[in-house]
């Protein structure tokens, strides 16, 4: 039989003055029907612009296939008109994205978005249409799609999003459902409902998928069979048991190796002094009307916490569970509604501007998202020695404590005359650290610092972090929505959802005999919890 | 800290030094449009410059060459009064260059300013934008006919009508910079490393409003040129002793069917300078907008 996609020696070159010739080179894949294929790979590693160039849909100024074809049932796409490539898409093969909020228009009721598709590709009644986008919403389980039909995205939460997209890329039946990365953008719970039902979709229709993720969970939970990508070069594919269990290429090994497990090591109880505690902090957002109107959102409800020099906390939660509130609150970057935050016994919950500054030092944070943390207008050392010069640390001691943190976050010293955007995201980061640590803080607050990084960088970064708590025997606060993160990093653990704390304990015995519900359902959801258990 | 053994050493490869930036003035003058336009604004600041030492006196009257065509008396022609046309055109391109120039730069200090202050500082905001938009409500040719009335036509008058209600908009650009900026990690993690208020201000966020300010500020430069024109043509402008585009036009058109060229030459160099300005601002505005700069390196 001939596969839906088949993809022969695609190359795909770069504009000139890119930092390698050809994005993708000379890659060979195929998608059988009623197959899921896997594309795994970093960051550049040419995985999407592999599936948009499939789509037709690459950036035409920046990227020209020059060699190869693209056969979608035997046709050859890259031959094709672009009358023809629009009249496959929606028909043939279709896609959807990361992000499905900014995927949908905005001001365009999702029921009539979906009917699009049809108007455009077929010649139904608007009632036929009507009656075909109904059923489609249906079949991707959306509660009560009549009344759904008239909603807007934004009143949508992000995985019914992802289910209108899926609804949208179906309504046609195409043969290839091209899906880059849609399950990155939702929470772990909605994660794991979303690829139940790619997956489900994909068994009763018999289509073919090709889903680029960089998720070995998902990667476990769906594939049939996985295509390894690095530098824009296919480095490895076959079974998902094969690549899985007897990985051959060395970069595959590196890959799988880098996945935190989801089993907590063995960890020594922290004897250190008490660094930080919060009692019953609470943030409200919002005012109750005089008579009981308006509406308050509890961000975070009377959550008290205990972290000792050189322990690690992790606070883990899906979004909206107020665990960067809780950080924020610590920081003071944003001023908590009641409780106390005791630093070294001193409470600075409430303390005015001017006296705060004095504690600033005392606690640090490092932010998700390594490319917004840095001012990209100053160099590397005064982004790093801005902070001891405020407390009147002399230019040149300032400097020379940059130059030792540069080199205990592992980058060279010269680097510091450099600007933030010629470091790659895990420089960025360890660039991070060290700021916060030219500080010399009691307690660093990590909010999700490594999500946006590549696995590989990611397990780096974790190291050094957990590298410099030792080191300088600082109380973590790390805050994560990736359980097999905090599985490897935290000495205990807090689950939070809707802004109270609903399960704490220590790393091993949460993972072991989670208590609560809610903590059994993030567990269980956690992406190919089965296979990578190890 | 010192000399212990570092914890795991990552080779320092960097992104290559090249990536520096082009300076943004080189890449400027690198889109077509912003270098035509400096070119014909430098032309037009070196006329009004050296112009008035070179010419003719523009008010000295000669009633034996009143209202003669151009080329017959002087390049553009005489007016009602003999003057020469061309003199005054050349000494009234400095009216609308001082003015343009100076309302540009007092609205966008001031609005600077209060941009800042209103977008950093939550409680001033309030205060701040209220009396903004109270200023927004003001017709700026009313308002100016109205100072003028009141105080005098001179040149600062002008300029201080036309300044005041161009600052609202200066405010609004800059505080909607301010509050995305506010909200990026670099300015958190300043607020948290203890640097003070006005050091976050000019150090992490002023330099983020300089390239859209440039840009409203040809706005602005070729917009109060407009203005002053229209006042100067109200008789309600610089007064008309002092030869300006404006004036020039409204004192000729009275015979603008038999003399056309009283009008017609001060008008073109106005259009053709509001016209400069606004193509150096459309240029400025697609090089430093950072999506499409990306394009264009």
């Amino acid at each position: 039989m001939t596969p839906v996609l088949d993809v022969r020696g695609l190359s795909v070159r770069l504009p000139e003055n890119a930092d390698r010739p050809l994005a993708v080179e000379d890659i060979d894949l195929a998608v059988a029907a009623g197959e899921i294929v896997c594309v795994v790979g970093e960051s550049g590693s040419g995985k999407s612009v592999t599936a948009f160039t499939v789509m037709g849909l690459h950036d035409r100024r920046a990227l020209t296939p020059v060699k190869g074809e693209i056969l979608l049932e035997s046709e050859n796409i890259l031959a094709d008109s672009d009358t023809r490539i629009r009249k496959l898409r929606g028909e043939k093969m279709s896609m959807i994205f990361q992000e499905p909020m900014t995927a949908l228009n905005p001001v365009a009721r999702v029921g009539e978005q979906i009917g699009e598709m049809l108007e455009i590709h077929t010649d139904l009644s608007a009632s036929e249409r009507k009656a075909r986008v109904i059923r489609a919403m249906t079949d991707v389980h959306l509660p009560d799609p009549e009344k759904m039909y008239r909603a807007f995205p934004h009143q949508l939460s992000g995985g019914q999003r992802q289910r209108i997209m899926i609804a949208m890329a179906l309504v046609l039946e195409p043969v290839l459902l091209i899906a880059d990365e849609p399950t990155t953008a939702l929470d772990v719970t909605t994660q794991a409902q979303i690829l139940k039902l790619i997956k489900e979709l994909q068994d009763r229709r018999g289509m073919g998928v090709l889903f680029i993720t960089h998720d070995f969970g998902v990667v476990a939970d769906i594939a049939d069979r996985v295509v390894i990508m690095q530098h824009g070069k296919i480095v490895e594919q076959g079974p998902v048991a094969d690549i899985l269990g007897n990985p051959q290429h060395a970069y595959t090994r590196m890959l799988i190796g880098a996945v935190p497990s989801m089993t907590p090591p063995a960890r020594q109880p922290a004897a250190g002094e008490t660094a930080l505690v919060t009692t019953r902090l609470n943030k409200q957002y919002g005012h109750a009307g005089l008579l009981g109107g308006g509406r308050v959102v509890h961000a975070a409800q009377d959550v008290t916490l205990t972290v000792k020099r050189g322990e690690t906390l992790g606070i883990v939660g899906e979004s909206g569970s107020g665990k960067s509130t809780v950080a924020r609150c610590i920081m003071r970057l944003i001023d908590p509604t009641s409780g106390e935050v005791l630093i070294a016994g001193e409470d600075i919950a409430a303390m005015r501007e001017g006296e705060l500054r004095r504690h600033r030092r005392d606690i640090q944070i490092v932010f998700q998202d390594p490319y917004r943390s840095l001012n990209p207008r100053r160099t590397v050392g005064q982004s790093i020695m801005e902070g001891p010069m405020n407390f009147g640390v002399a230019e040149a001691e300032a400097r020379g404590r940059a130059e030792d943190l540069m080199r205990i976050v592992g980058l060279a010293p010269e680097a510091l005359e450099r600007f933030p955007h010629q470091f790659s995201g895990g420089q960025r980061q360890r660039i991070c650290i060290a700021r916060a640590l030219a500080m010399e803080p009691r307690v660093l607050i990590a909010d999700e610092a490594v999500s946006a990084l590549d696995v590989s960088v990611q397990a780096q970064v974790l190291k050094l972090l957990d590298d410099v708590r030792t080191r300088f025997e600082l109380a973590m606060l790390f805050i994560t929505h990736d359980l097999r993160v905090a599985a490897q990093v935290c000495d205990r653990i807090m689950v939070m959802r809707h802004g109270v704390v609903v399960e704490e304990g220590p790393t091993a015995k949460v993972y072991a005999d989670p208590q609560h519900d809610y903590t059994r359902a993030l567990l269980a959801a956690a992406p190919g919890h089965h296979m990578l258990a190890g | 800290m010192t000399d212990q053994s570092t914890p795991e050493t990552v080779a320092p490869t960097l992104l290559p030094e090249g990536a520096r930036d082009p300076s943004v003035w080189h890449l400027a003058l690198r889109n077509k449009s912003v270098l035509w336009g400096s070119i014909l604004l430098v032309a037009i600041i070196l006329a009004a410059v050296i112009g008035p030492f070179v010419t003719l006196d523009p008010v000295s009257l000669n009633p034996m060459n009143r209202l003669k065509p151009p080329g017959e008396a002087g390049f553009f022609g005489t007016d009602q009064l003999g003057r020469d046309v061309f003199s005054r055109v050349v000494n009234g391109a400095r009216v609308s260059l001082i003015v343009g120039l100076a309302v540009a730069s007092i609205a966008v200090a001031i609005g600077l300013f209060l941009g800042l202050i209103a977008g950093y500082i939550r409680i001033m905001d309030a205060f701040i934008m209220r009396i903004m938009d109270g200023l927004m409500s003001i017709p700026a040719i009313l308002l100016a006919i109205a100072m003028i009335s009141l105080s005098g036509a001179t040149l600062t008058t002008v300029v201080a009508a036309i300044v005041i209600p161009e600052i609202p908009r200066v405010v609004r650009l800059v505080r909607s910079v301010v509050l995305t900026v506010r909200e990026e990690p670099y300015v958190e993690a300043a607020i948290s490393a203890g640097t003070p208020t006005p050091l976050i201000m000019s150090r992490h966020v002023l330099p983020n409003t300089i390239a859209p300010l440039i840009v409203q500020a040809t706005y602005i430069c070729g917009s109060a040129m407009l203005t002053e024109a229209i006042l100067g043509f109200l008789g309600a402008g610089i007064p008309p002793e002092i030869p300006s585009w404006g004036n020039i036009m409204s004192e000729g058109r009275t015979f603008f069917q038999l003399t056309p060229w009283i009008i017609f030459f001060p008008g073109i160099c106005l259009a053709v300078t509001v016209l400069a300005v606004n193509i150096v601002g459309d240029g400025l505005r697609d090089t430093l907008d950072p999506r499409i700069a990306r394009n264009m390196r």
